[in-house]
């Protein structure tokens, strides 16, 4: 299909600052993303344990270099708050709670509990 | 004078294909992984730690197997289709858009197999 780039666009991203319910709705994407890109570490682990246990032993001392930490915990992180507004996404699809006094409240809730199970991770598991 | 109707015209060319599957399916997986994530956080958790005995027990009990199997055959599903829309939404050029698509779905075909392949040669050895 053909499309017009001469058409004008009303000023959209870089001269609107985002709400913070724009703000994770994007998140929920871009951790998406993020997380399909880590999927693929998924498949090295679970790789390094089919090939036996020096190859296995290899694998652990790479993910604990400090950078892979890193990753590790922004991965869980985003997970769980992927997790979270994904149960939202499915209140909404339900139909319920689309009233804006709880749009903001129910955002950081969220965020919040993304924290906790992030932190219970961290602790407990 | 053009005999076509409207709905002709624009038929093929709009959306309405098979959105509302690839919607429908999206949402299956997701209510589906939120149970299973709980293998993926107990296996990353594992891996990181756990010596390789340990590690190559806990997958091959039947439980777990049947978790970690059913995780991965969700999460690359719900993957493909999430990276799908995000494809859909930002590349705007028809065949970039179609090769883009495919190569995702095809990666993460691929990337499910691999994982499911490791899961079974674990089984072999445990």
């Amino acid at each position: 299909m053909a499309i017009n780039s001469n058409r004008p666009i009303s000023p959209h991203l870089q001269v609107y600052k985002l709400p913070l319910t724009g703000i994770i709705s994007i998140l929920h994407r871009i951790t998406g993303v993020c997380l399909s890109v880590g999927l693929i570490f998924f498949v090295y682990i679970i790789y390094a344990l089919a090939a036996g246990s020096n190859t296995y032993a290899a694998m652990q001392v790479f993910m604990k270099l400090w950078p892979m930490q890193v990753l590790y915990w922004g991965f869980i992180y985003a997970f769980f708050f992927h997790l979270c507004h994904g149960v939202r996404h499915l209140i909404w699809d339900a139909g319920n709670s689309f009233n804006s006094d709880t749009l903001n409240r129910y955002a950081m809730i969220e965020l919040g509990t993304s924290l906790v199970l992030t932190l219970i991770t961290l602790l407990f598991v | 004078m053009d005999y076509r109707s409207p709905l002709a015209k624009v038929r093929g060319l709009g959306s309405a294909k098979s959105g509302t599957s690839h919607w429908w399916m999206q949402r299956v997986t997701a209510v589906a992984l939120i149970p299973l994530s709980f293998w993926l956080i107990i296996f990353l958790d594992l891996s990181v730690h756990a010596p390789y005995q340990e590690m190559i027990a806990w997958l091959a009990s039947p439980l777990n197997t049947l978790g970690m199997v059913a995780w991965i055959l969700a999460v690359f599903y719900h993957s493909a289709l999430g990276l799908q829309v995000v494809i859909e939404d930002y590349i705007a050029a028809e065949g970039i858009k179609i090769i883009a698509v495919w190569t995702v779905n095809l990666s993460f075909l691929l990337l499910a197999l691999a994982a499911l392949i490791a899961v079974f040669r674990i089984l072999l050895i445990g």
